[in-house]
């Protein structure tokens, strides 16, 4: 693990911090305002001046949606957007938990799982409570 | 020159509709020509005469180009702007500039699309959109998109606002009752609520009759000055007021899920216009979605925001209703092929010239037409007008 800056652009340094098991977002260094998804420019004051934080892992459900999947095959799962402790928003499952149980409101904690090779970004429940069913 | 001096500078004087619901044997563009041969027809004008050309296509990339080709045109004004399916509203606003400025006298706006029987399915299609479309942020999390994108906008307005699934039943089934009254409507069985709510279940909390339909079909409209639109064989409807606005693209970056960006485009089109929601007789929404429906009802105006759950109850907006929306039966339950907005113009457009039949709204003079693009992220809004209300 290592503090050196990505040389990379945003998509990839997010995808390199990720990969080294760390969930980083940028922070504007003009208007101190956090940005998700990762930009080279702040979306709220213009600034290029953008540090790489690493993010609390604190988040809330703002919306949920559970995908159904086909009739018996318990493959539904819950596509939600995380409303993050630093202000932004992002989508993402809700993993461990049972998708038709996850409710708007719920406080959610980030890990970062592999999926298909690449590293991703869920939540699970903050309790740590596990309910039957998890995600696919 | 200011938006108020545009105010009734410009009429539509033709309109036109092929290949509605199914289109087996045809091609997009044999649709699309279909429609606009009729649309240049109604107008009383030859297809030589046509010297603008709006168009565009969620299956090609430079979609005017064919168009142009095919139908012969070698127009002086062109417009292939893309924002999904509101972008035949969003047309109107560069077109009417041009014919202003002289640019050109006569524009064509046009689309057609078979993506219920074509070859390139609809499935085919969303898949090459994760290539040349990525959404590097939401992908992964494989949302079923578009539902997935509305269905979460659901879910928070029904956190919000107490709304139920029973009130975004009211809006299908108040399309359909219209549709019930419109010949050319592909979806006319009874639909009750609770077939709504007992239907197929997609991405709560939507039902598979919470979505539009998947049709093909092409529609097509002709614009014009006002002072040679008088001289044409129709009765000219005259764009009022139109505004387009763009808030964001992903469903996750939208700041808001309850308020769209109708909430903009809606009040610079009424300021345009100097009208506000109550002066208008018909409405047209862009109902994608149900819940789209009770989005820009509020967004717009026609109610408080948190409200329109309410305001569609007990048949609220169906025949008979305090306020007639989607009057030819929506994208839920007329046509819907992938982008729906041309046909909330050609609605308004027969309404207002009183050639409805069944579902004409008695006395109808000024018409609303708002259309939605993306996952609630294009918003363009057109009010329309008969001659008294110039």
């Amino acid at each position: 693990m290592t503090n050196a800056q990505p040389t990379n652009g945003p998509d990839a340094a997010f995808q390199d911090y990720l990969a080294r098991g760390e969930f980083r977002i940028q922070q504007c260094d003009g208007c101190a305002r956090h940005v998700f998804y990762p930009r080279v420019l702040c979306p709220h004051c213009g600034s290029t001046q953008l540090s790489w934080k690493a993010a609390s892992g604190a988040g809330t459900v703002y919306a949920c949606s559970v995908v159904m999947g086909k009739p018996g095959t318990h493959t539904d799962y819950a596509v939600v957007l995380i409303d993050l402790a630093e202000g932004t928003r992002m989508m993402s499952h809700v993993v461990d938990f049972d998708p038709h149980a996850v409710k708007i409101g719920m406080p959610v904690t980030a890990r970062i799982i592999e999926k298909e090779g690449s590293p991703l970004v869920v939540f699970a429940p903050t309790n740590g409570q596990v309910q039957n069913g998890g995600t696919q | 020159m200011s938006l108020q001096h545009m105010r009734g500078q410009s009429a539509i004087v033709g309109v036109g509709q092929a290949g509605i619901g199914e289109a087996h044997g045809f091609t997009a563009m044999e649709i699309l020509a279909q429609a606009a041969t009729k649309a240049v027809a109604d107008a009383g004008l030859k297809m030589q005469d046509i010297d603008g050309l709006a168009t565009c296509s969620s299956a090609a990339s430079m979609w005017a180009l064919p168009t142009a080709e095919y139908l012969g045109l070698r127009p002086k004004f062109i417009d292939s702007t893309m924002l999904g399916g509101s972008s035949f509203i969003a047309h109107l606003m560069p077109a009417m500039l041009a014919l202003e400025s002289g640019q050109c006298n006569a524009v064509l706006v046009c689309y057609g699309s078979t993506q219920k029987t074509g070859t390139f399915s609809r499935k085919a299609m969303s898949e090459a959109f994760k290539l040349v479309d990525p959404l590097p942020y939401e992908h992964p999390y494989q949302p079923m998109l578009p539902p997935t994108a509305y269905a979460l906008a659901a879910s928070r307005h029904m956190h919000e606002f107490g709304t139920t699934r029973e009130q975004l039943a009211e809006v299908a089934v108040a399309a359909r009752r219209w549709a019930q009254l419109n010949p050319e409507a592909t979806m006319r069985d009874p639909l009750s609520i609770d077939d709504v709510l007992n239907s197929r279940m997609i991405s709560t909390p939507l039902t598979v009759r919470d979505c539009c339909l998947v049709t093909d079909g092409a529609g097509a409209f002709v614009l014009m000055r006002a002072d040679r639109a008088r001289a044409q064989k129709q009765k000219p409807v005259y764009v009022l007021g139109n505004a387009t606005a763009v808030w964001n693209r992903q469903i996750s970056c939208m700041e808001n899920l309850t308020v769209t960006s109708a909430s903009e485009s809606g009040q610079r089109a009424f300021e345009m216009a100097g009208l506000r929601p109550s002066d208008v007789d018909v409405v047209g929404l862009y109902d994608a979605f149900t819940i789209n429906t009770l989005l820009f009802l509020e967004d717009l105006g026609f109610c408080k925001k948190g409200e329109a759950g309410a305001f569609v109850q007990n048949g609220g907006i169906a025949p008979g209703g305090h306020l007639p929306v989607n009057t030819n039966g929506g994208g839920l339950s007329c046509v819907h092929p992938g982008m729906y907005g041309i046909f909330l113009v050609i609605e308004a457009v027969r309404q207002l010239r009183g050639e409805c039949g069944e579902r004409q709204v008695k006395d109808a003079k000024i018409a609303l037409a708002h259309g939605n693009g993306g996952t609630l992220s294009s918003q363009s809004t057109a009010l329309f007008g008969l001659e008294e209300t110039l």
